[in-house]
């Protein structure tokens, strides 16, 4: 029997693990969540971007940077719902408080940063209640950059290679990503003469998200392979740093004429970052469930995270599978709550 | 199969012991009964993947429809040539001997982990850690988020598409509430899945591994018996007679979670960085105007 030791046939398993087949699951986020991304980013940024402004007396900037808050705060948990599998149990995330899940913290975070921010912007626009929206905006300034960075770390605490060697910079790339979205958006909506701050906002968060990227790719090594070559995640990446590119640089040369680039549109509102959260999260709109999985080049994302398994040529692609006869679950497990044990077991 | 004594799942004091699963695959027949036992046990759906070529292996991979799952692989020192043009033309190496042939089977199943990554990252307290050590999944909590799908290093876990919540082995809760094995380990003919007190498993398994060793299976090795691995040790471990690639499984599985720390003080330096940038850019630019 030791003979067969020796070695593996062409093609047999061995050669590239079993028949090929990637070690981990597909992630089962949809295209929500890179949308939430840029989001939660956007109104975070924004609502600190409004109360920093406040304090530095620039009235106009911090009612702009409030306004644009309200909305994103308001779409960003429609989206974190609707990615569910079961949306109409979103609630079951508010009955337990856990902080080894980014996600159980992104809830409460995003459960009471949101009414504040959506409250603030709304005040803000109609002109009514000064101190409930002083009150308000400086809740949601202190949860906001919690909001920027925490989905870093959601997004790290993952199995998946290329998003678990990234942990280091990922909070540096959202942060950066969230200031030039919130500085172009605060640019657009604040009157020239007090848009000033939110154009250096903008260019310098496009800078610190290009410079933390790179840094990113070039920890992540060859796990960076993903964002190579022509595959989704490698080409909305080209999307994203090209516009965040273009947006600083034409936010930088427009110095002085600051009400000139705000009418002709958006130089740096950053449209390039739910593109560059998509790529972060290796997948593109349209959603995972019609597409196809990745091939080529995008399929180490899959695999294992050790050098030894690494293998740059694993394929990814499955059987299709006939639609499942569906047998109800006749043995519930009962009241399992009333006996959980959280934590690790010793 | 063996046959339990039904104290086995608590010690004399009466505490619940942790139990788990120690799978022989040199043992292992390919008769896939754990699958079928599985399955009608717990009402897993049909799940059925077609031919896939994949050996006499047509349940391809742990899911939310396969809690159990048997690994088939052909070793030989050559390949295809056997059949192709080589054959034809006489130039295909000598047929080699049935002692150079080699086929490993290997039931997988959930891992059970010390630090489980699935668990560890569920917002709703839907997985948890059950007395017996296993990790179980509450489906009238799981809302479906998605999460551990990607926190297992093994691929276990999956969230069913038609139904939008996530499923994988229970190592049989129900069962062992009442006092009996795992169905899979019940219906096992060669007692290739054991089931039993972790402690006494990870002994016998032991002594099994080194019998083997000594008996020329060089590569026979242990999977997931060390509590100090990257997921703390499998509450359900392995014998292999090769290396885990071969089986499809990770060599050096790591929880995710294990770095959290760093994450977290990370993603505050970013926060950090964030909230002084703009208040710096805003302070000391000057003031908009009327």
């Amino acid at each position: 029997m030791s003979a067969a030791a020796g070695g593996t046939a062409a093609g047999a398993p061995g050669a590239d693990g079993y028949y090929g087949r990637p070690v981990l699951k597909r992630p089962a986020w949809t295209w929500e969540v890179p949308w939430y991304f840029w989001t939660g980013g956007l109104a975070g940024a924004s609502s600190v971007l409004s109360v920093a402004a406040r304090a530095a007396g620039n009235r106009p900037l911090a009612r702009a940077a409030a306004i644009a808050a309200a909305p994103a705060a308001a779409v960003s948990p429609a989206l974190l719902v609707s990615d569910l599998g079961r949306p109409e149990r979103f609630l079951n995330m508010l009955r337990v408080f856990r902080p080894s899940s980014p996600l159980s913290m992104g809830a409460w975070l995003l459960s009471a940063y949101a009414p504040l921010a959506v409250g603030a912007g709304a005040a803000e626009l109609l002109g009514i209640l000064p101190r409930t929206r002083t009150a308000a905006a400086v809740g949601a300034a202190a949860l906001g950059p919690g909001l920027v960075t925490y989905t870093a770390v959601l997004l790290a605490h993952n199995a998946v290679p290329v998003w678990h060697g990234a942990q280091r910079e990922l909070p540096f790339v959202f942060a950066g990503s969230a200031a030039a979205s919130a500085g172009g958006a605060a640019f657009l909506l604040a009157p020239a003469a007090a848009a000033e701050p939110a154009r250096r906002v903008a260019i310098a968060g496009g800078l610190l998200e290009l410079a933390a990227e790179r840094a990113m790719e070039r920890r992540l090594g060859p796990l960076a392979a993903p964002f190579e070559g022509d595959g989704p995640a490698a080409r909305l990446g080209r999307w994203a740093r090209g516009l965040t590119a273009a947006g600083t640089t034409l936010a930088a040369a427009g110095g002085g004429r600051a009400g000139r680039w705000r009418r002709r549109g958006p130089p740096c509102c950053s449209p390039a970052a739910p593109a560059s959260a998509g790529r972060c999260t290796g997948r593109a709109s349209p959603p995972p469930r019609t597409r196809a999985p990745p091939s080529g080049r995008s399929a180490p994302a899959w695999t294992p995270a050790s050098p030894r398994a690494r293998d740059p040529q694993a394929r990814s692609t499955r059987p299709v599978r006939p639609a499942p006869v569906r047998v109800r679950n006749s043995a519930t497990l009962g009241p399992a709550s009333s006996l959980s044990r959280h934590g690790t077991y010793r | 199969m063996t046959t339990l004594d039904p104290g086995a799942w608590f010690t004399p004091d009466g505490e619940p012991r942790r139990m788990g699963f120690f799978t022989d695959t040199s043992v292992c027949i390919g008769c896939k009964a754990c699958e079928v036992a599985c399955k009608e046990w717990n009402g897993v759906p049909s799940d059925v993947a077609g031919f896939t070529g994949m050996s006499f292996d047509n349940t391809v991979a742990l899911g939310a429809d396969t809690w159990r799952h048997v690994a088939f692989v052909e070793q030989a020192p050559v390949g295809l040539e056997w059949f192709g043009e080589d054959a034809a033309a006489g130039t295909a190496p000598a047929a080699p001997s049935a002692q150079d042939l080699r086929f490993l089977m290997s039931s997988d199943v959930c891992k059970h982990c010390t630090r489980a990554g699935c668990l560890d990252v569920c917002p709703t307290g839907a997985i948890f850690r059950t007395e017996f050590g296993s990790v179980v999944v509450q489906e009238d909590v799981c809302n479906g988020c998605g999460y551990c799908v990607s926190a297992c290093p093994f691929g276990v876990i999956e969230r069913r598409e038609d139904d939008g919540r996530a499923f994988k082995c229970t190592l049989c809760y129900d069962r062992s509430k009442g006092g009996l094995e795992p169905a899979c380990a019940t219906a096992c003919p060669t007692d290739s899945i054991q089931f039993g007190p972790l402690d006494e498993l990870r002994d016998r398994a032991a002594g099994r591994v080194e019998h083997l060793v000594a008996a020329g299976q060089s590569r026979a090795q242990l999977y997931g018996a060390d509590p100090d691995d990257g997921v703390g040790g499998f509450g359900a471990f392995f014998l292999l007679l090769d290396r885990p690639e071969v089986y499809g499984l990770p060599p050096d599985p790591v929880v995710p979670t294990r770095d959290a720390a760093r994450m977290w003080r990370m993603a505050g330096a970013a926060a950090g960085v964030l909230v002084a940038g703009i208040a710096a850019l805003v302070g000391l630019s000057p003031r908009g105007g009327r």
